[in-house]
């Protein structure tokens, strides 16, 4: 695993604040009527406006809804590291950030079969994948009591 | 103007090896002409839907190189919908007197394939693994669940009661039926939604010959009356498949719009309503549309289930013909499928799924990526 900040790239620029210690997603709000949406747009998509300003989302918030995808998705497009030998379900859901908005997310978490609505996630930016000798690096949520 | 539907043919759903979509499309074309008693040369216009096989205005080369207005629709799984509310407005404006809504598809085995950025979403959003239709399905079913009480044996009942239909459609593709335990065992795909609660891409055509409800008896005794036709796109908020983010004030879905303005403009309610076909990309998404379309309270899902209210002998029989689960989803077809289901039952034609009492009255709802909605109402 590379070790440097150099070998490290996000999955997308823009999505998430990067190289950071304490790394957050990037939202846009609206100067018009308020909307934050993420990823950041400079349009927006309640009223239209092309007036909007980014932001800083917040890294804690509450699951919303949830699935368990248990089959490996098509390649292309899915790059996960797993291969039909290997592969293990993996969870996918919306977090509610209180007052911004709700994101899709990847679930990182210990036991799948814990996973509920409701619960404390908390925003986790960290390795996904390796590729052209770099860590690809994207966010992810995590339950709460998971994170010591 | 009003409209009606005077001729309605299908190719079987599923899958036939070596015949393209087009060709099935050309079948289902013919087989409408036939029942309405017409000749190709007669259209004056035609709408033909796709979304994975040949451009549909080729069938031309096949039909007869008439000259008539023929225009291509894609519009995601409500193609096919898409192209008979198209028909509907060029009669309706008083433009031509009679033509024809077609549709068909051939998709690949597997779940669809989607391109992120095709759908303009960052290339990330795939490389992550969250461009899966399965997964929308499974969070709305889930958060629903949550909210309303609905119980994964609800989700298992729909499942049972569409296969049970598919066995009895000739022209369906899954004709054998589950029992509830099959159901209720088959492997988890995306969760609550298992194997057997899940449509799949497949293949197929249908097509309907339209006209002027004035001329309609020129054509057929049976006539069956399009009193409402309509489209709806997603309003900002409403929970739709590929959403990076969500409003966190939900807005009515576009089915809850297309079904209000359909109702409308029929000047009729759900209670009138005889006989359904809705959407059922999955069992939970039947559930969730009998209450956007209007046919009951959020929750009540769980007491009609129970009590069979949705069964061909029950107060509102829904997805007779066994519904996208036992049909498969050609997507170009498979709304032009549900409005040739509901023909056959207003006719009085559908055999051992046939609706008893006599049903005069009938609905359609498709829905479709990236969150839009066709809704009809029929009558004879």
């Amino acid at each position: 695993m590379a070790t440097s900040v150099a070998d490290q790239v996000p999955i997308a620029e823009g999505l998430f604040t990067w190289p950071s210690n304490d790394p957050r997603l990037i939202g846009s709000k609206c100067n018009n009527c308020g909307v934050v949406t993420f990823p950041a747009q400079n349009s927006c998509p309640a009223c239209s406006a092309v007036d909007s300003t980014s932001i800083e989302l917040a890294r804690r918030g509450t699951l919303w809804t949830f699935t368990i995808q248990c089959f490996l998705p098509n390649r292309p497009p899915y790059e996960g590291p797993e291969t039909p030998d290997n592969f293990q379900p993996f969870a996918v859901g919306y977090v509610e950030l209180p007052d911004q908005t709700r994101v899709e997310t990847r679930i990182k978490t210990n036991d799948i079969d814990k996973l509920h609505v409701g619960m404390e996630m908390e925003l986790v930016v960290e390795k996904y994948i390796e590729r052209d000798g770099k860590d690809v690096i994207a966010y992810f949520f995590q339950p709460v009591d998971e994170l010591a | 103007m009003d409209v009606a539907i005077v001729g309605i043919g299908i190719h079987p759903f599923g899958r036939t090896d070596g015949a393209t979509g087009l060709e099935q499309g050309v079948v289902a074309a013919r087989k409408a002409l036939d029942d309405a008693g017409v000749d190709w040369p007669d259209m004056e216009f035609a709408y033909g839907g796709t979304s994975a096989a040949e451009k549909p205005d080729t069938m031309v080369s096949k039909l007869g190189l008439t000259g008539l207005q023929f225009i291509n629709v894609s519009n995601g799984c409500a193609t096919g919908g898409s192209a008979l509310q198209s028909a509907y407005m060029a009669i309706k404006s008083g433009m031509f007197d009679v033509g024809m809504a077609v549709g068909f598809d051939k998709h690949p085995r597997g779940a669809f394939t989607i391109d992120p950025e095709g759908s303009g979403l960052g290339k990330w959003y795939g490389d992550i693994g969250m461009a899966l239709t399965p997964q929308f399905f499974g969070m709305k079913i889930q958060r629903y669940m949550h909210e309303f009480g609905i119980s994964e044996d609800t989700l298992t009942r729909v499942a049972v009661k569409n296969f049970k239909y598919g066995a009895m459609n000739e022209n369906a593709w899954r004709r054998e039926a589950f029992s509830f335990d099959d159901v209720a065992t088959s492997p988890m795909v995306c969760a609550p939604l298992r194997k057997y609660m899940f449509c799949s891409p497949a293949e197929g055509g249908c097509a309907m010959i339209l006209c002027r409800a004035d001329k309609a008896k020129e054509f057929t005794s049976k006539p069956i009356y399009l009193n409402a036709a309509v489209v709806k796109t997603r309003n900002f908020g409403s929970f739709e498949v590929f959403s990076q983010n969500q409003a966190l004030d939900r807005a009515d879905s576009p089915t809850v719009k297309a079904s209000q303005a359909a109702f409308e403009m029929a000047g009729i309610g759900p209670d009138d309503i005889q006989v359904a076909q809705l959407q059922d990309t999955e069992s939970g998404a039947e559930i969730m549309h009998m209450s956007e379309n209007g046919f009951c309270a959020d929750g009540d899902q769980e007491k009609w289930l129970a009590e069979g209210w949705t069964e061909i002998h029950g107060k509102l029989p829904v997805n007779t013909d066994g519904g996208c689960l036992a049909n498969g989803e050609p997507v170009g077809a498979s709304g032009l499928r549900q409005v040739y289901e509901i023909c056959l039952q207003l006719r009085g034609e559908a055999g051992q799924r046939q609706v008893p009492n006599d049903p005069k009255v009938g609905y359609t709802h498709v829905y479709g990526a990236p969150g839009l909605s066709g809704v009809t109402i029929m009558s004879r």
